[in-house]
């Protein structure tokens, strides 16, 4: 039922301007190549593990290839290997140790090295779709609750006290547990090894950690009778890399921003686009819900007057994710609830944005954030304004609900803050479950006016972005007020471009498994 | 009923009844035995007719109280000196306007988190565009030029660059204070900043969790900012103590 009344015509129109602005760049994103896209398809090809220096061993390779990396960081690699009869594993070992110089092979037939890079891409496919099979038996069993899904963070820093956290909150009614990673790991050009129980503000995000963070959830599951999901962070400079780890890990829902990483961590705008697209690949693959990080345009731009940023920033998401083979189901899109509290009818505006949004993508799980800007050390008024949000959430049937703290802008949640949130968010969402089909607005009212404005306006922001293109509207600074320039920031050195030979058995493989045989070639 | 601030204790709904609520969770699964636990520590903290008034299982042996207390305990208000910045606070467009208005060009203002310190959590909250808990950052400025030179900078780095763009006031952040490795970082620079003759070239601010503006006084900065503070106190700060040391003629 529209509430609003959106015309689904406008909504087509703007859908089409965001496809034209992100195929735009098309051909910059076809054209290169990244260090963590090669460090991930040697991941997903098999490799793992860490030299005598702690060292991944896909950065061991890739640093050692240097130019060579422009033909695909596997061709050297499988080459190696067949000519070697070593796996890809020993084959790195022995770079590591130095014993094998991966520019000094002999010449291996090219047709030997693409059959065996599909069949070991193949083999990888098979162990991201048991994973598929294994969630869906699991939930199958363990019904997930109705949306929006309760969502919480854990944040301790330590795996094993976040997992007595997680554990907690799972019993007090969360649906999905994000492990919240360090601060600073965004900009590590590697993936940290091992269990981990150091961090500050966070957890670090290793294979190894989202394993035990699984099984402790598939334990608490069993006994609720929900299966719950598991979130982390691929954003930063090893987005691909950090997928491809949740994929084999059955991690349900992946924060992969298109654009996050440029505005908000300076990451250089290239590498940001080539790494979302391969990384979003792998999430289809493996059925992880991306979530998107709209919500952060609103702690540095005004989230009245840059309503429509938010929305715009949904639109070229969404173009980006399809185009990547993800299904609207597993488009998390973001937005939040910023407005300052004390504005006259601020609720009345936020409520209006929630529905659009609702409206605009209905197939999507929208992934509403909570507010944090305007909270402050009053936790009785914190408490109050996330009653409000999740008052918008049931209203406006948000797919994720990530549960405000009232203790947001303080420290990371206690174990109390959580389950505070959780009461707060499960009395709202009792009163008031039906309310969406309860009430209408009148047509001239402000909810539905409000709607109409932001469509407008984003409408005319995406026009101008199709006319300017991307990267300059980024550098421009249109978006969260903040600009970037597509040839600076963090991992510009990791953009390469992609040499005559280049070869990712990845692709092809990934292409068939979504159906995307026909337009990949457009992408990468 | 006369305040005798000689004896302050917290006000419930009558002068020094000392009424004071809290809330927190002990790692003990729900039940008499928890609620007991509860009491006692109330009691042990001083607290006078304890109530648990609330008890909620957390889940995996742990449980949540909401207890009221009345303290025994009070506080001689007269023998409280503060120090602190006293300077008045402007918000971002006011402290914008007075940039324009008192100096006519932007003031630059340089920041790091110096020695092994890797934390830019601080300089970060105060510098970068985003800001803190919705106060922005000196980046979002229009009027100063902030450059964030992040974390484990060597304090002859960030003096370097300091000098180099010809910075009105310099932020030194430090978080870690294990060892006491804070003093001896902010001590090290401010000798850095005497020693090469620099000190009334620049403002010197402090700040951190574990600071404040006393001890920053005696480490030898101009300001020292703890917990709580956002860019536009820090701002607020260097716009009137560049226009005290101008009336002083110590600049230029």
């Amino acid at each position: 039922m529209s509430l609003l009344g959106i015309d689904q015509s406008q909504v087509q129109r703007l859908r089409g301007t965001a496809d034209e602005i992100t195929r735009q760049i098309a051909p910059l994103l076809k054209s290169h190549t990244t260090v963590t896209v090669e460090r991930a398809v040697l991941r997903l090809l098999g490799l793992d593990g860490v030299d005598h220096n702690q060292v991944p061993l896909p950065n061991v390779v890739v640093n050692h290839l240097r130019e060579k990396v422009r033909d695909g960081a596997s061709t050297a690699m499988l080459a190696a290997m067949l000519h070697t009869r070593a796996s890809i594993t020993e084959v790195a070992e022995r770079v590591a140790r130095g014993e094998l110089d991966l520019h000094r092979l002999p010449a291996v037939p090219e047709d030997e090295i693409h059959h065996l890079g599909l069949e070991l891409a193949t083999e990888s496919m098979e162990r991201i779709h048991a994973m598929v099979r294994e969630r869906r038996s699991r939930m199958d069993r363990l019904p997930v609750r109705e949306q929006p899904w309760k969502y919480v963070i854990v944040a301790t820093g330590n795996i094993y006290e976040d997992v007595a956290q997680a554990k907690a909150a799972v019993r007090r009614g969360a649906d999905i547990i994000a492990v919240i990673r360090t601060t600073g790991q965004s900009l590590l050009d590697y993936v940290p090894y091992g269990p981990t129980t150091e961090g500050f503000g966070g957890t670090y995000a290793t294979q190894e950690n989202f394993r035990i963070m699984r099984s402790s959830l598939d334990e608490v599951a069993e006994e609720t009778g929900h299966y719950v999901r598991l979130v982390n962070y691929a954003s930063g400079l090893c987005m691909p890399e950090i997928v491809v780890m949740g994929a084999f890990e059955r991690l349900d829902m992946m924060l992969n921003d298109s654009m996050y990483g440029i505005l908000f961590r300076d990451i250089n705008p290239i590498r940001t686009f080539v790494d979302q697209f391969f990384s979003r690949m792998v999430d289809a693959a493996a059925e992880i819900i991306i979530n998107t990080g709209e919500d952060n345009y609103l702690t540095t731009a005004d989230a009245v007057e840059a309503a429509h940023t938010v929305l715009a920033s949904d639109f070229i998401n969404e173009s980006f994710g399809l185009a990547a083979g993800l299904r609207p189901e597993l488009l998390g899109l973001g937005h939040a609830f910023e407005i300052d509290p004390d504005l006259e009818d601020s609720f009345l505006l936020e409520l209006s944005q929630a529905l659009l949004l609702r409206e605009v993508f209905p197939d999507s799980p929208l992934k509403y954030m909570p507010p944090t800007k305007h909270m402050s050390g009053d936790i009785f008024k914190g408490y109050l304004m996330n009653a409000m949000f999740n008052l918008a959430g049931i209203w406006s049937q948000q797919g994720i609900q990530l549960l405000g703290m009232l203790t947001e802008a303080m420290h990371t949640p206690f174990l109390q803050d959580r389950y505070l949130a959780l009461q707060n968010a499960d009395y709202i969402m009792t009163a008031a479950r039906h309310i969406h089909d309860q009430v209408t607005f009148r047509p001239d009212s402000l909810v539905i006016r409000r709607a109409h404005e932001v469509m407008d306006k984003t409408s005319g922001l995406l026009e101008s972005v199709r006319e300017t293109g991307l990267l300059k509207a980024i550098s421009s600074g249109w978006f969260a007020d903040i600009s970037r320039p597509a040839d600076q920031g963090k991992g510009l050195l990791g953009v390469l471009e992609k040499s005559d030979a280049y070869f990712n058995p990845c692709k092809p493989v990934l292409a068939s498994r979504l159906g995307l045989e026909k337009e990949i070639d457009t992408w990468i | 009923m006369d305040l005798n601030l000689r004896e302050i204790r917290p006000y419930g709904d009558s002068l020094s009844d000392g009424a004071m609520q809290l809330s927190f969770t002990l790692p003990l699964p729900t039940g008499p035995l928890a609620k007991e636990a509860a009491l006692r520590l109330a009691r042990k903290m001083g607290f006078a007719e304890a109530d648990v008034v609330h008890m909620a299982d957390l889940g995996e042996g742990f449980s949540f109280f909401v207890v009221y207390g009345k303290t025994r305990l009070f506080i001689d208000a007269t023998d409280i000196t503060v120090t602190a910045v006293k300077t008045d606070v402007w918000d971002r467009a006011t402290c914008d306007e007075k940039i324009r208005e008192l100096f006519g060009r932007k003031l630059k203002i340089m920041g790091a988190c110096i020695g092994e310190d890797a934390h830019t959590v601080g300089i970060d909250a105060i510098m970068n565009m985003k800001g803190y808990a919705g106060h922005y950052g000196l980046e979002r400025f229009a009027m100063i030029d902030a450059f964030n030179l992040g974390a484990q900078v060597e304090p002859e780095t960030l003096l370097a660059r300091a000098r180099e763009k010809e910075a009105d006031a310099i932020l030194v952040s430090q978080v870690v204070t294990q060892r006491d490795a804070h003093l001896q970082n902010l001590t090290r620079f401010v000798e850095l900043t005497e020693a090469a003759g620099l000190r009334d070239r620049f403002v010197l601010v402090a700040g951190g969790p574990r600071l404040d503006h006393k001890l920053a006084l005696e480490l030898g900065f101009d300001a020292g900012f703890g917990r709580g503070t956002f860019a536009e106190h820090v701002a607020s700060f260097v716009i009137h103590h560049l226009v005290q040391k101008r009336s002083l003629g110590s600049e230029g």
